[in-house]
Parts: structure tokens; C-alpha cells; sequence
């Protein structure tokens, strides 16, 4: 058999997870869900990056991460709202970093959630930088849990899709945009 | 505060709600003076839009004054302003195209998701206009919290009424564009389906770009009445052939440019596909997309379509082989208001378009559902109504 793979991105595989394909992009083997999303943000790759070298900044446009503790240069605790009400919580540790390009983090040994993740940043010219966010998983709870997660819309894929528009937001807009007609509202949706 | 609220098919109402407060840099909050009710707004209170929720705020075409504002406004307290229905940021690729109703971020990120699914990108964010446009609160309101207001809104000279600049927020620069997709030559003949306002303002439009003849096609005589006003010649289509009259008033060769401005009859929003495509070609059963093809078989060779008129589904029997075969070109969109503002504030100020003649009634914010049965059921009559919250004020 010849390899028929095409050059399109692994995640939107139609066959498969597109997970096999984890070593590929510079992700640790941390689970089998395979979720990948792109942006176009129009500000230059330098400044993307410094803001999500921060991970601490990262609540500010990531919905369900309640909280992540810079406790070292490359080690972190992240606190994230899971279905149900209740929060996982992990550590996390940079396995890549490239100034101005790429970052990439795993969990470590013993995460209730194992995943890994890792983020790039390509000039688009005058359109500003392409933004990809890869993450690798394994949904807690196998599929009836990714199921739940769906339900709950905090299934990874759209998520990642939910946070690149509100990294998006803020960085070219200075602010995440919100329909909240007062601040009560405001917090209220944003807790 | 008192706002208008949707609550179902046919049922709107005057409820007190939570007053807008300043809640991202950019805000501004506007009282609002003027609010009018779109035929647009007909399409919610019919029951055709998805993604409402009870109790939303509608109204995209207001204006007011400022009375707070966030520390990224450029907005000054006191100022009279007109807003914009298209709620659009100024910093992303397509505002700096001048695309503002293509803009990115206006839309809440969650909010998205719906047109993402249904047209494969999301839509910019719109006022009081159901969820998928953002679900933002509208104008027709005592006061509106205005995203972007470094953007959007433009100020409005002192001692200028509002009913002169009131439809610089939609309806005016919405007609304008349909005339300018039109690409208009000197000399050409330009046909419009639909005088409602967005037609008449493009039946102006077109001569001020050099139009020769407008023939604007109806079937509400008042509404014909209008459009002869402005000097164009009429049609209507209860009495006549269209294509047929068309043909003979251009010598057999079909107008240069047409313009599909039916809005109300062939707002496509009601084609609720999100949930249903054969709840879709049901309705497409009926006429609702007829202007549009009328307008394609109707237009002469390798002339041009403009479709203001709002559609949103998925339509059948579309007359793909006289658009190739002809060789047409078709123009759309959602209006980039802001793009056109300072130039029609200019021209409205200079007496070059008047927009006061559309105004048929005026009545108090606490009248709005009555408004609403009253335009829902006299089109011929009701051309446009103009909710002034401050005739409630006054009484009290």
C-alpha cells in the first residue's frame, strides 16, 4: 500500500483521531483524542507569544481553566472546571519552547486528566499570525465521558474553538466580547 | 428601566428590566431619543427567526445620547450619536478592509458556534437581532449598552433633528450599498423590487449615482406613490406582467441593473435550516424567493444583482443556468454601515437625500406593541414608525 495521507492536518482525519500522529507535531503520547484548531490573529507572532508564555494569563480567555499557578520556569498546577460542577486539577510542565514560534506542555506522571498540549504561532503576512492550538487527551470517563463533556459543551474541540476566538478577541480587540447587559450579568456568565 | 421584549410569535412587550451598565473598556451607554422599528423586526415578531430567546430586547435602528462611558470610548458625555446595527470591532482583518458586517470578534465567542455550523464562518454581532447575530440587547429601549463605541457610532452635529439622521443607522446606508453593488453606469436602467424603505432609499441612490431611469416595482400604491416621488417610474405587480413590462420599457433588452430589495416578503431568516432544511423547501414552495428570480431572468446580459433583501436559508429553484448563461453578477451583504456614515451624514446635511418622508407614525416607547400589530397589518400605510421614548417621560 502506498501512503495516501494528503497534507492536510492530521486532526481532520476522517478516519482515525489523527492521535498517531502525535510525534509529529511535538506533543508527548498523552492520551488518544486529537483536537486541533487554528486562527488567524491580527497582531504580530511576538507579541502572541509573550502573552501565552504567561500561563497564569491564560483564564482570562480559556473558559473552564479556573486557574494555573506558575510554580516554576517551566512547571505549572492547573485547576479546570470539568462536568458537573467539580474541577480536576493537575501538573503541568513545558516539554518545548521556542521564542516566538511554538510552546508545548504535558501533564505529568499521575494527572487525573493526562493530556498535552501545544501551541504555534506562523506569520500570515499582513493578516497578522496563524495561531494553532493542538491537544492530546484521554476524556475521563472514555467516550461516555467525552460524551458528557459534549453535553456540557466542554468538549475539547469545541472549546479550543471558543478560547482561540476569545484569545483572538482580546489580543486584537483589547477586550473578550460579551453580550452581558451589566457587570452583575457579566460575572455571572463568566464564573 | 422599560424595553421592548420578545416573548413568542406575535407577542412583544413592554417589560422594566435591568438598567446597561459599562461592562468592557470600549462601552458606551446611549439614552436613547429616537428608536424605530425595522421590517426586519416583522421577521422576529412573526416567529421566523431562530435562536430568540423570551424576554430578548429588540431594536437595531436607534439613536440617543451619551451618558456614560468606559475608559476606551472616544465618546464624549452629552454627545448625540447614531449607532450602527452592525457591531464591529475596527481592529480585526476585515474592519480594516472597511468589511464591518464581516467583522470577527463583535460576535461573543460561544455565540459563534450556530453560524459556524450552519453558513461555515460565524457571523459578525448585530443589535437586538436573536443569538446567532450575538444576542446582544437592542434599542428599542430607554438606554443600550454600545460595544466598540470608539467605533460605531457617529456623533451628530447640534440642532440637527433626529428624524433627518435616525436611519443612518440601517436603512439608509443598507439602500445606499444596494445601489452602489448595483454598480450603476450614466445611462443605465436600474429595476427595484421592493419600495419598503430600504427600496426607496436605493431608488434615490441609484440616480444620485448616475442612473438614468429607475423603474421600482411593487404592489402597495402608496409605497409606488413614494418611489414615483424620487422620479422613478412603476410597476405594479398585481396589475402588471413584470417581466414583460420590463422587457418593453427597455427595448427588449432588460434593465442594466437589478436590485432585490423585497425584504420582507423575501427575508430568507424564516427558513429555519439550523433545525430543519425540509421545513426549508417547504416554504421555498410558496413565492417568498420570487423576486430574486425574477430579477436574474429578467436582467439583461452580463448585467449586474444586487440583493440587499436578507436571506438566510437554503433556496431551490434558483436560476443558476440564466445567472451563467447571462453572465451576471451578483452582489450581497449585510450593510457595512460604518463605511458609509460620514459620507451620507454629508449628503443628508447638504439636502442631497431626504429620509423625513418615510416617517409615518410616532408614538412612545409604551405603544411599541401596538406599533408592531399596526406595521405588522397596514404596509400600504405604515411606512415607518419611530418609537421616542421621551413622549413616556414626558407624560409621566
Amino acid at each position: 500500500m502506498t501512503d495516501m495521507r494528503d497534507d492536510a492536518p492530521p486532526a481532520t482525519a476522517k478516519h482515525g483521531s489523527g492521535a498517531d500522529h502525535a510525534g509529529d507535531l511535538a506533543l508527548e503520547p498523552n492520551g488518544d483524542s486529537l483536537v486541533s484548531r487554528s486562527v488567524t490573529i491580527n497582531r504580530p507572532r511576538a507579541e502572541l507569544y509573550r502573552f501565552w508564555r504567561d500561563f497564569s494569563q491564560l483564564p482570562t480567555f480559556m473558559d473552564n481553566i479556573v486557574r494555573v499557578d506558575v510554580t516554576g520556569d517551566r512547571t505549572s498546577h492547573w485547576v479546570v472546571a470539568a462536568p458537573g460542577g467539580s474541577t480536576v486539577e493537575w501538573d503541568a510542565e513545558i516539554t518545548q519552547d521556542i521564542e516566538d514560534e511554538a510552546i508545548a506542555w504535558a501533564s505529568t506522571d499521575g494527572a487525573g486528566v493526562a493530556n498535552s498540549g501545544r501551541i504555534e504561532f506562523r506569520d500570515a503576512g499582513a493578516r497578522g499570525t496563524v495561531v494553532t492550538a493542538t491537544i492530546l487527551y484521554d476524556p475521563p470517563g472514555g467516550i461516555v465521558g467525552k460524551a458528557v463533556a459534549k453535553l456540557f459543551q466542554r468538549e475539547p474541540a469545541v472549546q479550543a474553538r471558543r478560547d482561540l476566538r476569545r484569545f483572538k478577541q482580546l489580543m486584537e480587540t483589547g477586550e473578550v466580547a460579551t453580550n452581558a447587559v451589566n457587570r452583575q450579568q457579566h460575572e455571572e456568565e463568566i464564573a | 428601566m422599560r424595553a421592548l421584549a420578545w416573548h413568542g410569535k406575535h407577542d412583544v412587550r413592554v417589560d422594566t428590566v435591568d438598567d446597561p451598565e459599562i461592562v468592557n473598556p470600549r462601552d458606551a451607554i446611549i439614552k436613547v431619543t429616537s428608536t424605530a422599528i425595522c421590517g426586519s423586526d416583522l421577521h422576529l415578531y412573526d416567529g421566523y427567526i431562530p435562536t430568540m430567546k423570551a424576554g430578548d430586547i429588540l431594536g437595531h435602528e436607534f439613536m440617543g445620547e451619551v451618558v456614560e462611558t468606559g475608559p476606551g470610548s472616544t465618546l464624549k458625555k452629552g454627545q448625540r450619536v447614531v449607532v450602527p446595527f452592525t457591531i464591529s470591532c475596527g481592529s480585526c482583518y476585515h474592519c480594516g478592509k472597511q468589511q464591518y458586517s464581516a467583522c470577527d470578534n463583535g460576535n461573543p465567542a460561544d455565540n459563534q458556534d450556530i453560524a459556524q455550523e450552519v453558513y461555515g464562518q460565524p457571523m459578525s454581532a448585530l443589535f437586538g437581532y436573536s443569538h446567532m447575530t450575538g444576542g446582544y440587547a437592542g434599542g428599542q429601549a430607554e438606554y443600550v449598552r454600545v460595544p466598540f463605541s470608539d467605533v460605531g457610532p457617529i456623533v451628530v452635529p447640534d440642532g440637527v433633528d433626529d428624524d433627518k439622521v435616525l436611519f443612518l443607522s440601517d436603512i439608509l446606508p443598507t439602500g445606499w450599498q444596494a445601489a452602489e453593488y448595483a454598480e450603476i453606469e450614466p445611462g443605465d436602467t436600474v429595476a427595484v423590487w421592493g419600495c419598503g424603505p430600504v427600496g426607496l432609499f436605493a431608488v434615490q441612490s441609484a440616480f444620485l449615482m448616475g442612473a438614468e431611469r429607475v423603474i421600482a416595482i411593487d404592489h402597495f400604491p402608496h409605497r409606488l406613490e413614494l418611489a414615483r416621488k424620487f422620479g422613478a417610474e412603476t410597476i405594479n405587480f398585481e396589475e402588471t406582467k413584470v417581466y414583460e413590462a420590463l422587457q418593453e420599457m427597455t427595448g427588449g433588452i432588460g434593465p442594466d441593473a437589478c436590485i432585490d430589495a423585497v425584504g420582507l416578503e423575501a427575508h430568507g431568516f424564516f427558513v429555519d435550516n439550523v433545525v430543519d432544511q425540509i421545513k426549508a423547501s417547504l416554504f421555498l414552495g410558496t413565492d417568498r424567493t420570487h423576486s430574486i428570480r425574477q430579477a436574474i431572468v429578467a436582467c439583461r446580459k452580463g448585467g449586474r444583482v444586487s440583493m440587499p433583501a436578507v436571506y438566510g436559508g437554503i433556496v431551490d429553484k434558483f436560476p443558476l443556468g440564466a445567472f451563467m448563461e447571462k453572465g451576471l453578477t451578483l452582489k450581497t451583504g449585510q450593510t457595512h454601515v460604518q463605511r458609509y456614515l460620514p459620507g451620507l451624514l454629508n449628503a443628508i446635511m447638504e439636502g442631497k437625500i431626504d429620509t423625513t418622508f418615510l416617517i409615518s407614525h410616532r408614538l412612545p416607547l409604551s405603544q411599541a406593541p401596538d406599533g408592531y400589530k399596526m406595521f405588522h397589518d397596514k404596509q400600504n400605510e405604515v411606512t415607518k414608525i419611530v418609537l421616542k421614548p421621551d413622549l413616556d417621560r414626558v407624560a409621566a
